[in-house]
């Protein structure tokens, strides 16, 4: 008898019972269920929650993988500086993976181990079915944080992002703000010196702060707010050969999976081109002023005003959440017209943020998480207008 | 209760839980989220507000007969400020610091909700003992989630409590910062206070159904 047949028995002899949801979950997360409707006419689709959560993963898998061999080698880089001579070379080699395996896998674990036991937990008290909600949320989790960020302050952060974040606005597809940028903004505010500083990028960079040979590895953004200049080159940058949250910083990987989302139709391809869209506004008006003066070298935010406006787009957290983040379907506006202007602002103010919050360098995540909260307000209005003008030609027919 | 009758010792504990003036009436949340970020602060101005609602209802109550009801707001207006005016100067004269820290908000018990809505709703239409126990619960119940919320945002905050040092150091063998432990700086930060408040009233709602809203 195989694993099958015996998840089929399990599930029945717990059927009605408090553990049902609990084996119901594990089947139907392994195998197709096997009480499907036989006759009478129905709607079938083939894209439901499962099979979306399903296409976002596989999207996301190349950057978990780039993620792990650029923890190990930003590790290496840092002791060794020489290796950055030449990244294509030294990147993907033996060392490099081990290292980010046993950087990058405990994050994965913790963030689906604890976040499914909490979705379990709730679904026995409340009696409902496990919801597929969390498998892309445990999949980010690992890819939007440090790669030394202890792991029981993850785990943390994960109940208060399933627990606040999701479960007490009713379960998945009720939340109004994304759950895995609500735990990135929970570490971030709880544990500041573990989200942000030059020490935390690369691994073990905080356990050696104190000794002679201290490594650092600042991020691009990092630089740039104290009005340096970053040290990587532009294509380092593209690639994603820098220090950065585990998976965010090849844009190379994330534009690939971007075309992916856009191609399986998972993806909104409007929320993702507006966002690029108001990032390079807000750039292009940034680059304006520092180029029209009014903004001297002396001036704290030189550095990162003065940033080429479309070098915006490839460093830093943006495109990882122009893509993944602001296009989350539960927490984004629904109406096309609602799209627009939603990511248009996401991209706006990310950049805004980014270049006014020098303590905060990152502005994406917080641009996104405040636009969720905006997303059904923007589509109330546009429905409204959409029904006055109907009326409006409505009156006119008629009259 | 020998002391109070059934409906008096109802008074003050109704407000208690399951008529609370925060988490059942949502009044007073103001404060609630600006000054909880440490123990002894909630505590001092629980007390504050137990005092000044106390001693308020029983003295508009006292004057409810001659009160002409159309100026009625500005005289109890002029109560409180009084009252709180001698509050906040206790404290300038005792307790410096405190009210260094405590700053405006003190000042702003005036404009809490609650001593209002406690002086309309109650004092003006009962006995003074009556308006007097009705206040002091009410207060109470106000400074009970003060409390509550006090607490847990200092010890996950700051790591100590009423300023002494609970998790970690002082016990050296059950250090929890030699483990890697780190206070939580979000508990300092208001939002988490407006978390926690929710985080009791889902408590409060679970535990008695009755609670629940449509």
């Amino acid at each position: 008898m195989g694993l099958k047949q015996n998840l089929h028995k399990l599930k029945e002899k717990y059927k009605g019972t408090k553990m049902a949801p609990a084996f119901n979950a594990l089947h139907t997360f392994l195998y197709t269920p096997n009480e499907t409707t036989h006759s009478g006419s129905h709607v079938r689709v083939v894209d439901d929650l499962k099979r979306t959560m399903n296409t976002v993963i596989m999207a996301l898998v190349p950057c978990l993988l780039f993620g792990i061999f650029n923890a190990g080698y930003q590790h290496y880089a840092a002791i060794d500086n020489s290796l950055r001579l030449d990244p294509v070379a030294n990147f993907f080699t033996m060392d490099n993976f081990l290292m980010g395996c046993i950087t990058v896998l405990p994050l994965v674990i913790v963030s689906y181990g604890v976040g499914l036991l909490v979705e379990f937990i709730f679904a026995i008290i409340k009696k409902h079915e496990v919801e597929e909600g969390y498998l892309v949320t445990g999949m980010l989790v690992p890819l939007i944080v440090p790669v030394d960020i202890p792991l029981w302050m993850l785990a943390v952060a994960v109940i208060f992002g399933v627990v606040i974040g999701k479960e007490v606005f009713g379960g998945t597809g009720m939340n109004i703000l994304n759950p895995a940028l609500t735990i990135r903004a929970f570490l971030f505010f709880a544990y500041p010196t573990w989200m942000s500083g030059d020490k935390v990028w690369v691994h073990g960079a905080k356990e050696m702060a104190a000794q002679p040979d201290a490594i650092s590895g600042e991020t691009i953004l990092g630089s740039l707010a104290q009005n340096s200049e970053p040290i990587y080159s532009t294509w380092d940058m593209f690639w994603g050969f820098i220090p950065g949250s585990v998976g965010e910083t090849s844009t190379f990987l994330i534009l690939i999976g971007a075309l992916f989302l856009i191609f399986t139709k998972i993806g909104s391809w409007r929320i993702i081109l507006s966002t690029v869209l108001g990032a390079i506004a807000m750039g292009l008006i940034f680059n304006g002023v520092v180029n029209a003066g009014w903004i001297g070298e002396g001036s704290k935010f030189y550095g990162l005003m003065s940033e080429t406006w479309w070098h915006h787009l490839i460093i830093g957290g943006f495109a990882f959440g122009a893509v993944y983040m602001a296009t989350d379907p539960v927490t984004a506006s629904q109406t096309n017209k609602g799209k627009w202007i939603y990511g248009f602002l996401i991209g706006f103010l990310g950049i805004m943020i980014r270049v006014f919050n020098p303590a905060y360098p990152e502005g994406i995540m917080l641009a996104i998480l405040l636009m969720n909260v905006f997303a059904p307000t923007i589509d109330h209005y546009v429905v409204q207008g959409n029904i006055k003008r109907r009326m409006k030609r409505f009156k006119v027919k008629t009259a | 209760m020998g002391l109070l009758s059934k409906k008096d010792s109802k008074l003050i504990l109704d407000p208690l839980a399951d008529n609370n003036p925060i988490t059942i009436q949502v009044l007073g949340i103001c404060s609630a989220l600006a000054i909880t970020a440490q123990l002894k602060a909630s505590i001092v101005m629980a007390v504050s507000v137990i005092v000044v609602l106390g001693v308020g209802n029983v003295v508009i109550s006292l004057m409810r007969n001659i009160i002409p009801s159309k100026i009625r707001i500005i005289v109890q207006l002029v109560i409180v400020a009084a009252l709180v005016i001698m509050v906040d100067q206790v404290l300038k004269a005792f307790a410096y610091e405190l009210s260094k820290q405590l700053s405006v908000f003190i000042g702003l018990i005036i404009t809490n909700c609650i001593i209002m809505g406690r002086f309309e709703a109650f004092a003006l239409g009962n006995n003074p003992w009556r308006s007097f126990l009705d206040g002091i619960g009410n207060a109470a119940g106000y400074g009970l989630i003060l409390v509550i919320v006090g607490f847990f945002r200092e010890l996950l905050g700051s790591g100590t409590l009423l300023g002494f040092k609970v998790l970690g150091d002082p016990i050296e063998q059950t250090g929890l910062y030699s483990i890697g432990y780190e206070n939580n700086g979000f508990m300092l930060l208001s939002p988490m206070a407006l978390i926690v408040i929710g985080l009791i009233i889902w408590v409060q709602r679970a535990r008695n159904k009755d609670l629940i809203e449509e």
